[in-house]
């Protein structure tokens, strides 16, 4: 199968790890894909609630850009690895499905510009690729390091599963879960998978979103987690670069290694660090190192 | 039974009664008809029909004068066809056919309009529903001139019955009949009977023991002379109608001679296995059973039964088989086999009861995802003396808790789940309440949407718990978990919920949750539902006749129901439901008789080809065919009156009393009458 | 004619056969519980949908209805076990013979409405309605009628009127 892969702002720029990681996977497992030609900002979350038809115009070129770039091929399958695109692209095919005028109007937009939305992509999360179209068997085929020792709090994010939970459990997804066993890795067993990381707000109005993020920590920790996988690149900033803020504000002493999934996935792949954008981290993740040599925990 | 039984009417032999001078009636039903459908406009209009001798309008025509109104007509004017526009003829029928009788007229030569359930209450432009009336009118009307005089047909009811069920109800119920000196067939699926009431510790809101007044009774089930307990036993097949069912009935194996067993229980002690290791349904999976058990102290029967899907010897065959050895009265029989019993039984009792709800269904609150999060049956055991603990309250990780969390409506009022509400759940979340603090002492919180406590001394009941010091917190909880926001949090389960009271939200941590689960349909009660031709409503609850009028009757004649299968139920609805239910079947018997609908087919021998289309459509086996004579023949005693074979016969030879084809043509044609004409007029208009 | 006129104030009459268990029950739960419907519907209770004849419904139309609705009982739920089968076989062979007169498939309809589906009785009712006054009207009568009249006109008829004469 023929995937096109849209990587959305954050993937460019905050989330490059993500990016490098994610397609270094790939590239290891032959999955066949290219990038979407002249894709735009999905518009997020902000666009939206300043004017929502407008918002899923912006959107709606992607899909139509993907439809027009996949012509030849049967299915139109876009992997949107950032979870705010992912739930961006459903949230907008969701909507022009249910209410016709507006989809005549984004419809009569996008053929200004000689693009033609039917909405038949499916949208994909890479997640949702990985497991149940290449599939763990296969996957565990190609291990060649396996995440031996390592316990690994696999954590979703907001997006991925909710609101559409077009390839998991909305509560307890596991997908994530299943990938990091094919890797080789424990898996911890906690009721955070989902549960809002503080999103943007971290850096506006810290109060608030410190203690979402902290808990999310703090239960991982507690439940001997030696990493944290993450799916979303906002996740995976508020929890791995704030975590002297929660030890400050909550006097705790916590520290953990926050990482990618594809990250993880690809160390079992036995992909140089390097491409799997190790060194773009903000900490080192010295725990799953030393782990992996067969030495003790840095930090517990 | 035999076709004697029944009175037969004439085959095809009507006589026309005369010149059809008809009487015709609407009624207003105070303003339930008047207020939609112009009354007097129906009544002039049906004066001016062919044949109708007089029409008049009354405020209640069900009433005794409206009645009597019929029958003075009847003799002073002569009426041999009567016409009444009213309610549906499945509520009042009956009673003009009576009238009518009364009044020295055939009670068949009586048709009635349903001009309220099909037109005044479902419409609300009074123009259209005044005509829709007036076209029923002329239908039945018109409908009427081909009526004939039928013999009524009454068959005998076998004073045996049959109850399904041995709850509460089934117990109440049998108990009853039996005292009323006649034979209860009661078959119960589980080992023992006594339902869900033999697991609850204390009833509320008395708080008396659920044992103490439940278990005498069961015991009187097993003495009666009158009462043929199959427990462990299922209905295979029913068939038959009313008066006269016949019923198989399964007697699954329990691997022990019943009549031989005296319940010493000594072949559980001897069984090879020395500790119980399989999980007991009977305390909800919270103590271990061995392979041969007894679901509890004072089941009933009191004989151990095998479960063979644990015992070593049904899977290996390889046990030393001690159990054998214990038994002095060689009661134990492992080559049992089902067994299966056909009975005839004139009246059936359903009372197979509920479930409760599945509450890992509702993920948000952790039920088998957290030891410590239990349902409302799981703590029914654990504060019972003779559960599990002994009455001693500890979480599964074995400590005794300091606060409990009580979670009301789970699984009920929840569009995601059952929109009803379960009724019993407020109840017996208050009395949980009541009885977990009063064993551990500890802080004890209700989240509810609405504490709903109609009932004698419910109110009252609430009331006092709240003087005991239980907390109350109204609002739906929103979760349940076990991650910590705050150090009190640590290791506990946290509630999160809206407190509306207050309008905040709130977190609750807590060392035990209970999900005060509903009630719902069992699952097989649609299966149930298919082998008594009864109904279900949309829910899957069993179909009562009449939701205030027959609560305990069914569609299907000669079928009740009682307790919680017609809806969720406390115990006292669901022992005085079963009282109504011993009553009904009680009055069919010492009627000895019921009336049936005389609308059986009979075949017009001249006519009938002998092609026998019609043998292979009757599903009663009610038409054979007659050699000798080439034609086919009707057992009018096996004819329920469908009419397929009316339908299929391609010489139109078979004629169906009450529904014949010039009845339904002429109800057809009065419908229609002008609706060519009405055509031009529309045409007319808009030319 | 303006034929739109026509259109928006025709009301279209539909004959229905219920059967006594189920979905006869369910119009009276229907009423009971005050749902809406239009009111083109005129029902005539039977005790079970096999007992309706092909000829009912061909008599209904020729009579002049515009649509038929049957309703009886789910499959597996027939209170005399399986007639609401029967009925589904003939239902399919009329269907067959109707294409062939040129009665639209939306005129016959075959609902299967239990005891307790009130709801339903008014969403088919409502439903057919629409669909119905969609199609305008079938008048079959007034086609007869007008059949007769050109018959007048027809030589062949005098001559038979003739040879009648004769006869």
């Amino acid at each position: 199968m023929k995937y096109i892969y849209y990587p959305g702002c954050s993937l460019k720029s905050t989330g490059r790890v993500y990016e490098e990681s994610l397609l270094s996977v790939m590239d290891v497992l032959n999955i066949d894909y290219k990038e979407l030609d002249d894709w735009n900002c999905c518009g997020a979350t902000a666009y939206m609630a300043v004017d929502d038809r407008k918002a899923y115009v912006l959107a709606a070129r992607n899909l139509a850009l993907a439809e027009e770039q996949m012509k030849n091929e049967p299915e139109v399958n876009i992997i949107a690895p950032c979870a705010a695109c992912f739930m961006v692209l459903l949230k907008t095919q969701k909507f022009l499905e249910e209410n016709p005028e507006d989809k005549a109007a984004v419809v009569a937009a996008l053929k200004e510009s000689g693009l033609n939305y039917t909405g038949r992509a499916k949208v994909r999360h890479p997640l949702d690729v990985l497991v149940n179209d290449y599939g763990e068997a296969e996957i565990i085929k190609r291990i060649t390091k396996p995440l031996k020792g390592i316990r690994v709090a696999s954590y979703y994010g907001c997006q991925t599963v909710r609101p559409y939970s077009v390839f998991d459990d909305q509560r307890n997804p596991e997908t994530m879960d299943r990938l990091m066993k094919a890797a080789g890795a424990e898996v911890v067993d906690w009721s955070m998978k989902t549960r809002c990381c503080g999103a943007s707000l971290t850096g506006t109005v810290q109060d608030v979103a410190l203690p979402l993020s902290y808990v999310i920590v703090h239960e991982a920790k507690k439940r001997r987690a030696d990493a944290v996988a993450t799916a979303c690149p906002l996740c995976q900033f508020n929890l791995e670069c704030y975590q002297t803020d929660m030890n400050s504000k909550f006097k705790s002493d916590l520290k953990i290694d926050v990482l990618y999934f594809t990250q993880l996935l690809g160390i079992a792949l036995g992909i140089e660090p390097k491409k799997l954008g190790m060194n773009r981290l903000f900490t080192e993740p010295e725990n799953l190192y030393k782990i992996l040599e067969g030495g003790n925990r840095v930090y517990v | 039974m035999s076709e004697n039984n029944i009175k037969m009417n004439g085959n095809g032999t009507h006589k026309s009664a005369g010149t059809p001078k008809i009487g015709f009636y609407v009624c207003h039903c105070g303003h339930n008809i008047a207020s939609q459908v112009d009354v007097e406009d129906v009544q002039k209009f049906a004066a001016g029909l062919p044949g109708v001798t007089i029409s008049r309008d009354y405020k209640y025509m069900c009433s005794d004068p409206g009645q009597e109104l019929i029958q003075k007509d009847i003799k002073e004017l002569g009426l041999n066809r009567i016409v009444v526009a009213s309610c549906s003829p499945l509520l009042h029928e009956h009673t003009f056919r009576k009238a009518a009788e009364k009044a020295g007229l055939n009670p068949y030569f009586f048709h009635m309009v349903n001009i309220r359930e099909n037109v005044s209450w479902v419409h609300d432009n009074r123009e259209s529903a005044t005509k829709k009336a007036k076209d029923l009118t002329r239908a039945a009307i018109q409908r009427v001139f081909f009526h004939k005089p039928l013999e009524k047909k009454s068959v005998p009811i076998n004073p045996d019955v049959l109850i399904v069920g041995g709850g509460i109800a089934g117990i109440t119920a049998a108990l009853t009949i039996a005292n009323a000196g006649k034979h209860v067939y009661l078959v119960e699926r589980e080992p023992t009977i006594g339902g869900h009431m033999a697991m609850f510790d204390k009833t509320f809101p008395t708080l008396d023991c659920a044992a103490c007044i439940l278990t005498p009774k069961m015991s009187s089930v097993k003495a009666h002379p009158n009462i043929t307990l199959w427990t462990y036993s299922e209905v295979e097949k029913v068939e038959g109608f009313v008066g006269n069912y016949k019923v198989q009935v399964k007697r699954k194996p329990r691997y022990v001679i019943e009549e031989l067993c005296v319940g010493c229980m000594e072949c559980i002690d001897a069984c090879i296995y020395k500790e119980a290791k399989y999980p007991d349904e009977f305390n909800q999976k919270l103590s271990k059973r061995k392979p041969i058990y007894i679901p509890f102290p004072q089941a009933t029967p009191q004989v151990v039964l095998f479960d063979p899907e644990t015992c070593i010897d049904f899977k290996s065959h390889r046990c030393k088989k001690t159990c054998i050895e214990s038994c002095d009265r060689k009661a134990i029989d492992l080559k049992q086999v089902p067994e299966y019993k056909d009975i005839n039984v004139g009246t059936v009792i359903l009372s197979t009861g509920f479930k409760t709800y599945n509450a890992e269904l509702s993920p948000q609150y952790g039920y088998g995802k957290y030891p410590n999060v239990y349902t409302s049956l799981e703590i029914e055991r654990l504060v019972n003396a003779s559960g599990p603990t002994s009455g001693e309250i500890v979480t599964r990780d074995g400590i005794k808790p300091k606060s409990v969390g009580i979670i009301h409506c789970v699984g009920s009022r929840d569009q995601k789940a059952h929109k009803w509400c379960s009724k019993v759940c407020c109840m017996y979340s208050l009395k949980l309440a009541h009885l977990i603090k009063e064993h551990t002492d500890a802080e004890v919180y209700n989240f509810y949407i609405d504490m709903r406590t109609p009932g004698k001394g419910y109110e009252e009941f609430y009331d006092k718990l709240m003087t005991e010091g239980v907390h109350f917190v109204r609002g739906r909880v929103a979760e349940v978990s076990d991650w910590a926001l705050v150090p009190e949090e640590e290791n506990k389960l946290t509630i999160r919920v809206e407190d509306t009271m207050v309008g905040m939200v709130r977190r609750i941590p807590v060392d035990m949750v209970v999900l005060a689960v509903g009630l719902e349909p069992r699952e097989d009660a649609g299966d149930m539902r298919r082998l008594f031709n009864i109904s279900c409503s949309n829910e899957g609850w069993f179909l009562e006749r009449h939701p205030k009028l027959a609560p305990v009757n069914t569609f299907t004649d000669g079928i009740f129901i009682a307790g919680a299968c017609q809806g969720p139920k406390d115990i006292p609805d669901s022992v005085a439901q079963a009282g109504a239910a011993a009553a009904e079947v009680l009055s069919l018997i010492s009627a000895g008789s019921i009336e049936l609908e005389p609308n059986t087919a009979f075949i017009t021998e001249d006519n009938c080809s002998g092609c026998k289309s019609c043998i292979p459509i009757c599903p009663y086996t009610a038409i054979s065919y007659n050699e000798g004579t080439k034609k086919a023949y009707i057992n009018e005693a096996l004819c329920k009156g469908c009419g397929t074979c009316v339908a299929a016969c391609p010489s139109g030879s078979i004629t169906q009393n009450l529904f014949d084809d010039e009845e339904i043509f002429s109800e057809i044609d009065g419908l229609l009458k002008f609706a060519g004409i009405e055509l031009e007029e529309t045409e007319a208009e808009h030319a | 004619m303006p034929e739109k006129n026509i259109k928006s104030n025709y009301e279209p009459k539909i004959v229905a056969f219920f059967c006594n268990w189920c979905t006869y029950t369910a119009a009276d739960l229907a009423g009971v519980s005050r749902l809406k419907y239009a009111p083109n519907v005129r029902v005539i209770r039977i005790m079970c949908s096999g007992r309706v004849d092909p000829q009912f419904i061909l008599q209904a139309f020729a009579s002049g209805a515009d649509g038929v609705l049957i309703g009886g009982c789910h499959p597996g739920d027939c209170h005399y076990a399986e007639g609401n089968y029967k009925m589904l076989r003939r239902f399919r062979l009329l269907k067959r013979m109707l294409k062939d007169l040129g009665i639209a498939d939306e005129r016959l309809r075959l609902e299967w409405i239990s005891a307790s589906e009130g709801e339903k009785v008014k969403l088919v009712i409502n439903e057919m309605v629409e669909q119905v006054k969609a199609l305008g009207p079938l008048a079959i009568p007034q086609h007869l009628k007008n059949i007769n009249e050109e018959l007048k006109h027809f030589p062949g008829e005098e001559i038979r009127e003739e040879e009648m004469a004769h006869a």
